[in-house]
């Protein structure tokens, strides 16, 4: 039998660990473009330390976070145009970050007030951008992959050139959605790219766990569409990989899969404790192959990147993330009757009931106590 | 006795039953080491090991899928669905396998299985992590829908659905999970199925509820009390099949009733609730029937506490009933 696909199991590298880079393999991106991607990784990761801490004062419900994934979403987001479009999970506010959405946006979303994109209706870390083309997620797992499909299949069609790009992690690549998603994209050609963030653990189970196969990107073979394993903590790596993949869907070549391996340094989220499923050891290794300090790394090789620059940036984000807390939780919560809203087009008769009865009860434009 | 609260009433079933009958097992994401997210398997792998207490895989459609294959083996699976929000990739297998198993095989095979999961707001969950979706399974000939709101209650209730030989969807309000302690019995005991309880007695009108919102009406009641009115609690405890016999009673003696839930309004549960005791007892109803719901909108983050019925909501209702 002839073998048509075939997956290289290795992990494809640019940079070692201190940022020592493969001057063959290392992909072309402006100067101004490497230094904005490097802040956005920081943002994300300034970002996370704040709000997580306000979770812990009850500022905020809740809080799921992306610290040590940052090069995944920044390289891979990195990679597309900004009219293609992003399906997202919850561990990407880089990609948001990345096309120019601002920390004073994600922190009103945090916060549920009436300047959120999602009116207060979900979750913190749920963020999305219409402006962006950056989808709204749900909670549940692997729902959005399918919808990437089809809006691939969808931009075919009208001939548009765009692709879409969907984040998942690798639990997620056990639900059915990941299976519909990978069929539909084979089958329609669809250009799509599915970018698994394995980031070694669904909340407490390790990916060994997940499934008996020895990577999560040899699943693609089946379903015929190239897979592909990179080092999801090496920026440049991870630009390259998606680079390809995106040229490839804009050619009319169809789907890739991508397999990111990554770690997350953090607990699941604010609910979680990470201690009873795994070893500070483990973190320790991890935190050598961390992905902002490796781009630093390779930024001062580059000699584009000092330690005074380095200061300024930290003092710079720190500033603006403090002053986008103080603002966004100043903010008032939407109005009441905005609870009815979005339901439908046109409010049908009983919602508008329930609205008159709340209205009556609390006050025409309440915002809370 | 032990005090308890209810998170810690589920984990003291399982193990009891786990104990006291090896075919029980359970399976479902992160109840092994983790002990589930909410705890609920705290420290049961340690004793009854992997094998019994199965990490499963992110797919429900595999672990409501793979538990039913066990139950019909004669195994008795406890599966944990980790929210209720979650279900819905396993919904075609309760909907089209597991709860018509035993009538399309005329009885020739069953599937005693439980499906337990945390489900009900409260908790800061926004759209996902909060919805009472019990209408869906309430809706279904072939399992039967339960919901504890004490302690007490849920260790008895849980043992029950677990040595029940139908499929149970046991249904915990993770509001009250860690909200308040009870005296709960070491060892076995049941609570039966299909048996309401009375939470709280009254005369003038009848609140009927369960899970979370029994407190809800309770704490009505008892400000309603300090106006005069007498509101008797009716927790139901069961929703399927329901304990017509204690509703229709309470009703007769108080000629109100009001139910109290936290699901969307149109279509829910209270919905059957009030047309069974339309059907059976409209002649001695001296107000309409009142429905106490969440709106007929997706569950709101910020608005959560507005969207979740409250006690003032419920005694502004029983005013209305008895003013009627
Ligand atoms: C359908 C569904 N089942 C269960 C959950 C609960 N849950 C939230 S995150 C998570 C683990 C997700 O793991 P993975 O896909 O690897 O992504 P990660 O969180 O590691 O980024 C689980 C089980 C959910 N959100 N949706």
């Amino acid at each position: 039998m002839e073998t048509k696909l075939r997956m290289d199991a290795a992990l494809f590298q640019v940079m070692d660990n201190e940022g020592n880079f493969d001057k063959e393999l290392e992909p072309e991106i402006p100067k101004d473009r490497l230094i904005r991607m490097y802040r956005v990784m920081q943002t994300v990761r300034m970002f996370e330390n704040i709000a997580m801490g306000l979770q812990r004062q009850g500022r905020i419900g809740f809080y799921i976070g992306a610290g040590g994934q940052e090069a995944c979403s920044v390289g891979s987001t990195a990679a597309l145009k900004d009219s293609d479009w992003i399906f997202p999970a919850y561990r990407e506010p880089g990609a948001l970050l990345l096309r120019g959405e601002t920390v004073l946006q994600l922190f009103h979303q945090l916060f549920g007030n009436e300047n959120d994109y999602n009116k207060g209706r979900q979750m913190p870390n749920h963020f999305n951008s219409r402006d962006k083309n950056i989808a709204t997620p749900s909670s549940p797992i692997a729902t959005q992959i399918p919808h990437a499909v089809g809006m691939a299949i969808a931009a075919k069609m009208r001939k548009t050139g765009d692709i879409a790009l969907t984040y998942f992690g690798d639990g997620a690549t056990s639900e059915n959605d990941f299976h519909s998603g990978m069929n539909f994209a084979g089958i329609f050609d669809a250009p799509v790219i599915m970018f698994c963030q394995n980031n070694g653990y669904a909340i407490s189970l390790p990916t060994r766990r997940q499934t008996r196969a020895e990577t999560l990107a040899q699943k693609a073979i089946a379903y015929g569409i190239p897979g592909e394993r990179v080092d999801g903590n090496d920026i440049l790596a991870v630009y390259s990989v998606t680079r390809k993949a995106v040229e490839r869907a804009r050619k009319g070549g169809g789907p890739t899969m991508i397999e990111a391996i990554t770690y997350r340094i953090g607990p699941h989220s604010s609910s979680d404790d990470p201690t009873k499923y795994r070893d500070k050891s483990e973190v320790d290794e991890w935190m050598k192959k961390e992905p902002i300090r490796r781009m630093r790394g390779y930024l001062i090789k580059k000699g584009i990147w000092n330690d005074d620059k380095e200061k300024e940036l930290l003092e710079e984000i720190d500033a603006e993330i403090r002053s986008a807390v103080k603002v966004a939780e100043g903010i008032a919560k939407p109005p009441i009757e905005t609870i009815f809203e979005n339901v439908y087009e046109e409010m049908p008769w009983h919602l508008k009931e329930q609205m008159e009865e709340t209205v009556s009860r609390y006050g025409k434009n309440y915002r809370g106590g | 006795m032990v005090a308890e609260t209810l998170l810690q009433a589920v984990n003291d079933a399982l193990r009891t039953e786990m104990e006291a009958d090896d075919r029980v097992v359970l399976i479902g994401e992160d109840v092994g080491k983790d002990g589930g997210v909410f705890r609920a398997t705290e420290g049961l792998i340690n004793t009854f090991g992997p094998e019994r207490v199965m990490d499963a895989p992110l797919n429900e459609a595999g672990i409501i899928g793979v538990a039913t294959g066990m139950a019909m083996y004669g195994m008795r699976p406890v599966a944990e669905i980790q929210f209720m929000d979650f279900i819905y990739p396993g919904f075609d297998q309760i909907v089209s396998e597991a709860s018509k198993i035993r009538y399309r095989s005329g009885g020739t095979y069953t599937v005693p299985m439980v499906i337990r999961t945390p489900y009900g707001g409260g908790i800061k969950g926004g759209i996902y992590h909060s919805q009472s979706t019990e209408a869906y399974f309430t809706h279904l000939p072939g399992v039967k829908v339960v919901s504890p709101s004490t302690p007490y209650d849920a260790k008895g209730l849980l043992i029950a659905s677990i040595r029940d030989p139908d499929v149970v969807i046991f249904l915990e309000p993770k509001r009250v999970y860690r909200s308040f302690r009870e005296e709960v019995p070491e060892g076995d005991y049941t609570v039966p199925l299909g048996k309401a309880k009375t939470a709280r007695k009254g005369k003038d009108v009848t609140l009927v509820s369960y899970g979370a919102s029994v407190h809800t009406c309770i704490q009505a009641a008892e400000e309603a009390s300090r106006e005069g009115i007498s509101a008797e609690v009716i927790d139901l405890r069961t929703l399927l099949p329901i304990d017509i016999e204690t509703l229709l009673a309470s009703v007769n003696r108080t000629g109100r009733l009001i139910v109290v839930n936290e699901a969307n309004k149109f279509g829910s549960f209270a919905g059957e609730i009030s047309a069974l005791v339309a059907e059976r007892a409209i002649d001695v109803l001296s107000a309409p029937i009142y429905r106490i719901s969440g709106f007929d909108t997706p569950f709101s983050y910020t608005w959560e506490s507005v969207f979740m019925p409250d006690a003032a909501k419920v005694l502004e209702y029983i005013r209305k009933a008895v003013n009627y």
